[in-house]
């Protein structure tokens, strides 16, 4: 009853150690200088000066918007693929065929990064 | 061998012969990408001489590229017809990459994303060239469009940026309608392939609701694609707001593009209901030819001039659809070949006149040229006659083949109202050769274009291919015509 | 029951809420949300004609379609930013320069 899912539970507590690890690992590394402003609570983006309703957002927000979007919806063509990559037939030609989807992706990724839109100014 | 599986494989068909003319294309795309990486500003013009050299590489693979069974599980088919197809979009990216040198100097935009992009929207068409699955098609139409729409924009100007919006609001809602229509396809014949909707239609004896529906909304979104007449609002906003070479591409490649596809929809996996739509094609046809030729007439821009004269060309090579027998396919597929030539040229010749602050595009400004460019003015005489289907030249040919095929279909009234088009479109072209050789300049000292002596080199080839080509087709038309019949044969 | 001229009655409707905001509203960012809602309800339709026809290939153009559809909204959104720096404005009404 268990075995099928045993591969889930491993990953379900990979990820928990990972995370986990991370937070404590940051928790020990990181530099520790509290001040009033850093203290406040933290609300969504920054105070907004003037007017939002004018339109008048930093287009960097349209920016990292517009590359959320796209890299967030390409991920999608890696369900189908899980499913079939079972498959003994065909395992070894989609995976390259993903290989290739992923560097093209990358490279995208890599583009936005060398102009300079991962930025936060 | 990792495809183990014979069965499976064979159904897909994994052929990486059918796509290597779009995966080359794809590996030249992400190479410039990378070398924009590590260039200045100033040396951008060097992605120019890359693409140029990749482009003319690629060429002779994507004319010889001829595999006439589906691939990849029915979705793509290379054969003659989409090669004939790829070879028009590639000499039109050619041209457009060569004058955008300069040209881009001139409204100092000298980005490195425009020739990929460039090379992005090419691989769009050719995808729609050898798609045969509606999926496929809608993939390569959107990559096309999408790519279209930053390259309109690239001027960055207020006229740019508000032609780029009016194209891509346009754009986007005619994707839309159309993929209403394919759905619509989708739902009667329970299939996206067009050989299988194909099969579908002969043993379907009536028209189903799905089949009207899909037919109306299909001829609207690529009614839209080719600025067909109550749809073509946004091509004289987009083709002036766009950089001229841009404009050139988008006039010639995606018309190219979509009437490659036209043809092998209407003519393969709908000709069996040719009756439903033949009539409402016939109706847009008539009605674009008209009013194509007789807004083009009171225009003061030469760009917004050729584009409305881009829209009666559009409505007569829908003739060609509309009778949909071998030899009018092949006539609308030569009709596209030479539109590749004269249409560039004389965009070419646009592109050198305009001056360095986006000027020098209205007609006046083409007043007495002869007397100070006699070869320039005389070049330009030559495209403006084959655009009107004056006979030595290329476009009468072009036209020539379609009409004839239209009376011997005995669409007498179609090829009538074709020829009034042409009469029509006379005015506007000979206004501007009257212009040219007939009046004095306004004004002598700033009628001098700015332009580069090596560019000017550039501008020169090309002017000269394409007025030779326009030429040659228009005296020996018979080798590519033979071609056209032979692609079509298979479609 | 839900029948498939069910869905197709759901996605027709929100095709048409779409194409109306398309042609009626004059905020940019209202039509890009009408052309999202078209592209949604063909989407609807594909997914019901897939499931009620047994056949995958709709299921697959979703997908396409959904992608698409993202590099739409994002090039869509980024001429907008062009011509709101240019114009200062996003109302269709104001930006009419080109004309003829």
């Amino acid at each position: 009853m268990i075995i099928p899912y045993l591969g889930v539970l491993i990953i379900v507590g990979l990820v928990g150690f990972m995370g986990v690890m991370s937070f404590f690992a940051s928790f020990i590394m990181r530099p520790r200088n509290p001040y009033a402003e850093k203290l406040t609570p933290w609300e969504c983006g920054m105070e907004p000066v003037g007017e939002a309703n004018a339109g008048h957002f930093r287009v960097h927000y349209f920016i990292i918007a517009i590359l959320f979007i796209v890299f967030d919806v390409e991920t999608l063509f890696l369900f189908p693929w899980a499913t079939l990559l079972t498959d003994k037939g065909l395992s070894g030609f989609i995976f390259i065929e993903m290989i290739v989807f992923v560097a093209i992706l990358a490279i995208g990724f890599i583009y936005a990064w060398v102009k300079g839109a991962l930025e936060w100014v | 061998m990792i495809f183990n599986n014979a069965a499976i494989m064979q159904t897909l068909n994994v052929n990486l012969n059918a796509v290597a003319p779009v995966a080359l294309m794809t590996v030249l795309a992400i190479v410039l990408m990378v070398i924009d990486f590590f260039l200045k500003r100033e040396n951008k013009f060097s992605l120019g001489i890359v693409t140029l050299i990749g482009l003319v590489l690629i060429l002779p693979v994507a004319a010889t590229t001829v595999d006439p069974a589906p691939a990849f599980g029915g979705m793509v088919i290379a054969d003659a017809y989409a090669a004939f197809f790829n070879v028009v979009f590639i000499i039109a990216a050619i041209f457009a990459v060569v004058i955008s040198n300069d040209y881009l100097r001139k409204i100092s935009s000298e980005r490195g994303e425009y020739y990929y992009i460039i090379i992005f929207a090419t691989i769009g068409m050719m995808v729609m060239a050898s798609a045969n699955d509606l999926v496929n098609l809608y993939v390569g139409l959107e990559l096309m469009s999408l790519s279209f729409y930053i390259l309109v924009a690239m001027r960055r100007s207020a006229t740019g940026a508000e032609g780029a919006l009016k194209y891509f609001i346009l754009g986007a809602f005619s994707s839309g309608i159309l993929l209403y229509g394919i759905t619509f396809t989708y739902g009667f014949a329970g299939t996206t392939n067009l050989t299988e909707i194909a099969r579908m239609g002969v043993n379907l004896s009536s028209a189903n609701h799905y089949l009207l529906i899909a037919i109306i909304m299909l001829v609207a979104g690529f009614a839209f694609k080719i600025a067909a007449f109550p749809f073509h609002l946004w091509s004289p906003d987009a083709y002036e707001g766009a950089p001229t070479p841009v404009t050139a591409l988008l006039s010639v490649g995606s018309k190219a593009a979509a009437f490659a596809f036209f043809l092998r929809f209407f003519g393969g996996a709908f000709h069996e209901f040719h009756a439903h739509w033949a009539g409402l094609l016939w109706i847009l046809s008539a009605a674009t030819m008209l009013v194509g030729a007789t807004v083009a007439i009171q225009q003061k821009n030469i760009v917004r001039m050729l584009a409305y004269s881009s829209i009666a060309h559009a409505g007569i090579i829908l003739i060609g659809v509309v009778v949909m027998n071998g030899f009018a396919s092949a006539g609308v597929m030569f009709y596209m070949f030479v539109y590749a030539f004269m249409n560039m040229g004389a965009f070419t010749v646009v592109a050198l006149m305009a001056r360095n602050d986006g000027t020098g595009k209205s007609i006046s400004d083409y007043k007495g040229l002869a007397g100070r460019r006699p070869v320039l003015a005389f070049v330009m005489a030559l495209f403006l006659l084959s655009l009107a289907g004056i006979p030595p030249t290329g476009g009468f040919t072009a036209k020539f083949f379609i009409l004839a095929s239209a009376i011997e279909a005995r669409y007498y009234w179609l090829a009538a109202i074709g020829v009034i088009s042409t009469v029509i479109s006379l005015f506007f072209y000979a206004k501007v050769i009257f212009y040219m050789y007939m009046k004095e300049p306004d004004a002598l000292d700033d009628m001098a274009p700015v332009t580069q002596a090596p560019s000017t080199l550039a501008y020169n080839i090309i002017i000269f291919i394409t007025a030779v080509s326009t030429m040659v087709l228009g005296l020996c038309p018979t080798p590519v015509m033979d071609m056209a019949i032979a692609a079509v044969s298979h479609l | 029951m839900l029948t498939l001229t069910h869905y197709l009655i759901l996605s027709f409707t929100l095709f048409s809420i779409g194409v109306a905001g398309v042609l009626l509203r004059r905020n940019i960012i209202i039509v890009l949300m009408s052309l999202e809602l078209i592209f949604n309800s063909v989407n609807i339709s594909l997914a019901a004609f897939s499931y009620f026809l047994r056949s995958l290939n709709g299921t697959v153009f979703v997908i396409f379609n959904i992608t698409v559809a993202a590099a739409e909204v994002a090039i869509g959104l980024a001429i907008l930013v062009t011509v709101y720096r240019a114009r200062r404005t996003v109302n269709v009404d104001e930006i009419d320069e080109l004309r003829g």
